[in-house]
């Protein structure tokens, strides 16, 4: 299959004559336009283009783009997507989902769609808070979150949406947020990755969990908070001040200090987004003590879903003559002519 | 075929119309196998047949427990079969736990073949005996037939060095081999079908080949007392043509992948394992070739929302599961309503609620599928009637689905999905296309539509890759001809009557009457698998002078205009159904009948006695009327037809 063409187009030509319904200030409207701006560096083609959805604030995203979209029911987009993909390999899915609806009702069909790898970006506007029903918490909810359904505090330990997906086998894990300048980077290497591509989009809900992620998403002292992973290059924040090493005697990382940039000496890893170890490591750093990790964590290629079921189809059709009629007398059959039964 | 009655204490009939035979064994002891093949030989010695298998829900029950009773039934003959047979003739018993389960079900004087190699203490215990029945007197009203099939399979499979156990499992077709004999057919069929079973292993082939012929010597050299005679069945006087048999979960896929080609679609079926729907999934699995793509999903959700999202981008979308899967499916069956996407679901009921009896069979998912919705989701369903009627009523929901872009159930049953019975094969060329269309073009000036009606009410299906017809469509109500998010009270009113007037304007075959006039004293009116043990008892009844006609529903919703009139022609309806009166209910909701109902919920299929003793009671002076003429239920609805009276 050829890569389809690249389609010019510029952001206005994305955006829908549907009024935006979400609530003013709202992280998802840093992201639609993050969205928006990225398709045209894509090439990307509008009719080959479907956003599919479930249910909450973030599901009502396919709305808003111009390019053909599928609101569908809670939790279960992923199964939708794979049904569309599988029935027309080149539409490019785009699957838009949050962390109530990817990860406790749909939990199960996001888990199979990143182990299948079916070729889609799934977008996991994560906000920490179940916005659309008034504020109740989600399952990643810091402990403690006070909401109308856990008064006095959450008391279970939240779901780490990335890691529950390189754990459900996902090749590509990318990490940013709303109102990030590098979102659009990321985007693009989920685009460009063949296979299930997984994005946690860390979205500020300023009714509900109002700037739950400040501590690493405020402008001011973003930069000691925030690790921009980019691929051969080392693992340095801090104004390259500091940067992450492989600490040998415990096998985990830490934080070292890097003096006048020579973060060779001070052990800092180069970061390969085909080393799974190192990943889930990146994944798994706790916030404080270490920066958040951002940008593309892991990007390792393996064969499509679709890809094996077409394969599939054509190895079982090889040879074979899709008739009918033979297909409907197949097996043992016999002849009534008149009165006389003849088996044949 | 010869009465009850007068064939008792003599053995079986001398030249009998029908037969019914049973084999039951041990799940492990083979006997759906052996009833499997005894079918084809039976198909092929072209008589015509109705099967009925009833094993347990368990793979491998513990051996010689009553509940790990496998059983297969086969009713045939040389008249037209519409049963699988009320009672066996014959009762094939390979050990003392099949003889008790299925004993009370035997005709009185009927013929039971026994092993004695299995009335083993420890067997006739587990099959709670105190006593062993084939040397007690207990049995003295039927003919036993009781010899040591064990030690004689042992025996004649030596030969090939297996171990007991190994040679034991040929056990099945040893007896095969005496009812072969014993209905004079051929043994080649069998070989064949043996030599290609067992191609990598012909060791195990030529072990079952020596006990299958062993079996038919025995019955054709030994002295075989009074009962057991050969028995020659003349062929049935069927239409000329070719023939093979078919089960109800083949039928319902080859008339799904035939639906796929009239429509001129690829097909997505969705799936997920559930007994009994399971063997549409294995079997369109290896159609590759005529454009089906299978998905196991990892649950019946993914598997209806998958095949949704195909037929979103354009293909016919299908999924097929049990009552507690269909259960499961409901909220996304709810949004193909709601987009109007073209969708089939098939439903092969078993006995519920819940878990229920997964290898049994019921109509019970009826309301399930007419009503068992949230929100005003109207939705066709159509039942069939037979296994072979499937292939019809497959390809029906596949025309109803695409030309009316809408989900459609199709209703079947446990009973439906295993039984067999011989299909004359249709020609394809004869079968009318209905070739689906697709959007390309904007279809108001210059303007796209995605909710503008065509004159059947249905919207246009737009396939995504189309260039200019981008939308967006979703669960949320929708403006009725942008599809934008409309949550207005006068649109929710609008779109809710042209989702209500779509699926009532489908248009469905008039009901016609499957046997009898189309007036008078009783109608026996049914749906789905209750169709040949009515058919049987009407006949039967229509042959005793009583005024009964009997009406077979395909269409269950909408149902057929003419229904209503129809039934307005007879002075009773009586309603035979395996539930506690479902459909009876629907119909008196549309046409305010005085529906009574007939129910039975046992897991097994009505008998054809037992409709006809209920069948007599409308009828004074009719044999069989004990209680006379049956009065109006005062705690239904009231009557229009007795008011007329």
């Amino acid at each position: 299959m050829n890569a389809p063409a690249k389609i010019e187009t510029t952001l206005k030509d994305w955006e829908t004559d549907q009024e935006v319904r979400w609530c003013p200030g709202c992280g998802d409207y840093a992201i639609l336009k993050a969205v928006q701006r990225t398709l045209p560096q894509l090439g990307a083609d509008p009719k080959n283009t479907v956003f599919i959805s479930g249910i909450g604030c973030s599901s009502r995203f396919p709305y808003y783009v111009e390019s053909y979209g599928f609101h569908t029911i809670h939790g279960r987009a992923p199964a939708f997507a794979t049904g569309a993909k599988l029935a027309n390999p080149e539409l490019d899915v785009w699957l838009v989902t949050g962390d109530g609806d990817g990860l406790s009702i749909g939990g199960n069909h996001l888990m199979h769609v990143l182990r299948r790898n079916v070729n889609m970006q799934i977008m996991l506007f994560n906000n920490e808070i179940y916005g659309l029903t008034k504020g109740q918490a989600s399952p990643t909810s810091r402990e403690g979150t006070k909401s109308p359904s856990t008064p006095i505090g959450s008391y279970d330990h939240p779901a780490r949406p990335a890691a529950f997906a390189l754990g459900s086998g996902a090749r590509f894990i990318g990490r940013g947020f709303d109102v990030s300048k590098n979102l659009p980077d990321v985007l693009k290497a989920a685009h460009a990755h063949k296979g299930a591509a997984f994005i946690e989009i860390f979205q500020n809900c300023i009714v509900y969990n109002k700037d739950v992620f400040n501590d690493f998403a405020a402008p001011k002292g973003a930069e000691d908070r925030q690790l921009w992973l980019e691929n051969g290059q080392p693992m340095l924040f801090a104004k390259n001040t500091k940067g992450i090493a492989l600490n040998r005697d415990k096998l985990c990382l830490e934080v070292v200090d890097v003096a006048d940039g020579d973060w060779e000496s001070a052990g800092v890893i180069v970061h390969d987004v085909t080393n799974r170890s190192v990943a889930h490591m990146l994944i798994e750093m706790p916030f404080g003590e270490f920066p958040m990790a951002l940008g593309v964590l892991y990007d390792d290629p393996r064969p499509t879903f679709e890809d094996a079921v077409i394969q599939e189809r054509k190895m079982a059709s090889e040879g074979k003559e899709a008739n009918l009629a033979k297909l409907l007398g197949k097996g043992q059959t016999w002849t009534v002519s008149g009165t006389a039964q003849d088996p044949v | 075929m010869a009465t009850a009655a007068n064939q008792a204490e003599s053995g079986l009939p001398e030249a009998p119309e029908a037969i019914v035979v049973r084999f039951a064994g041990d799940s492990g002891d083979g006997m759906q196998l052996t009833g499997g093949q005894f079918t084809l030989s039976t198909a092929l010695a072209g008589n015509d047949l109705a099967t009925f298998p009833d094993f347990p829900a368990e793979i491998r029950a513990p051996q010689g427990t009553l509940f790990g009773v496998s059983a297969f039934q086969i009713n045939f003959g040389s008249r037209s079969i519409n049963t699988a047979g009320d009672a066996p003739d014959v009762l094939v018993a390979m050990n003392p736990a099949a003889l008790k389960v299925n004993l009370a079900a035997l005709k009185p004087g009927g013929l039971i073949i026994a092993d004695t190699g299995a009335f083993t203490k420890r067997n006739l215990d587990k099959a709670h005996y105190e006593a062993n029945p084939l040397e007690d007197g207990s049995l003295a009203k039927f003919d036993v037939l009781a010899f040591d099939i064990s030690e004689k399979t042992i025996e004649a499979v030596k030969p090939f060095g297996l171990g007991n156990k190994d040679a034991l499992r040929s056990k099945n077709m040893w007896t095969l081999g005496l009812a072969l004999w014993m209905f004079d057919r051929p043994r080649e069929p069998i070989h064949d079908w043996l030599k290609a079973k067992f191609k990598s292993k012909p060791d195990i082939a030529d072990a079952n080949i020596a006990a299958l012929d062993a079996g038919h010597a025995y019955g054709e050299t030994a002295e075989l007392a009074g009962p057991v005679k050969q028995l020659t069945m003349p062929p049935v006087q069927s239409e000329p043509g070719l023939y093979r048999t078919i089960t109800g979960a083949e039928a319902v896929s080859l008339g799904l992948v035939a639906g796929a080609q009239l429509a001129e679609l690829p097909m997505f079926f969705g799936g997920y394992p559930i007994t009994p729907a399971s063997a549409i999934l294995h079997h369109l699995a290896r159609l590759k070739e005529f454009g089906v793509t299978t998905f196991q999903a990892e649950d019946e959700i993914a598997a209806i929302c998958a095949a949704i999202g195909a037929s979103y981008a354009g293909q016919l979308g299908v999924t097929s599961s049990s009552g507690p899967g269909i259960a499961l499916k409901t909220e996304a069956i709810g949004l193909g309503i709601m987009t109007e996407l073209p969708l089939v679901i098939v439903n092969s009921q078993r006995g519920g609620p819940s878990t229920g009896l997964p290898t049994k069979t019921e109509q019970s998912d009826l309301y399930q599928a007419v009503y068992g919705r949230n929100g005003d989701a109207p939705m066709p369903v159509i039942a069939a009637r037979s296994p072979s009627d499937a292939f019809e009523v497959a390809i029906e929901a596949c025309r109803i689905a695409t030309q009316y872009m809408t989900p459609v159930m199709l209703l079947t049953d446990g009973y439906i999905a295993n039984a067999a019975e011989p299909w004359k094969v249709p020609d394809p060329d004869t079968f009318e296309p209905f070739p689906a269309s697709f959007l390309e073009e904007p279809n108001d000036g210059e303007n796209f539509l995605p909710y503008k009606r065509d004159e059947k009410g249905a919207r246009p299906w737009v396939k995504p890759g189309t260039p200019g017809l981008m939308h967006r469509i979703g669960g949320i109500e929708k403006h009725e001809l942008t599809g934008n998010i409309d949550y207005s009270p006068d649109n929710h009113q609008r779109m809710t009557d042209a989702r209500k007037n779509k699926v009532e304007g489908i248009v469905v075959p008039d009901q016609d009457v499957a046997l009898g006039e189309t007036t008078g004293k009783l109608a026996v009116v049914g749906w789905g698998s209750t169709y040949g043990p009515i058919h049987q008892a009407v006949r039967r009844s229509i042959a005793k002078g009583c005024s009964v006609s009997h009406i077979h529903v395909r269409h269950i919703w909408p149902m057929p205009k003419n229904l209503g009139e129809l039934l307005k022609g007879f002075d009773k309806v009586l309603v035979p159904e395996m539930n506690t009166g479902q459909f009876k209910t629907v119909l008196r909701d549309q046409f305010l009948v005085d529906a009574q109902p007939l129910t039975k919920t046992s897991g097994q299929p009505f008998q054809i006695a037992e409709l006809e003793a209920e069948i007599a009671k409308f009828f004074d002076g009719i044999d069989g009327n004990e209680g006379g003429d049956v009065s109006v239920n005062e705690q239904q609805l009231p009557s229009p037809i007795a008011e007329n009276d």
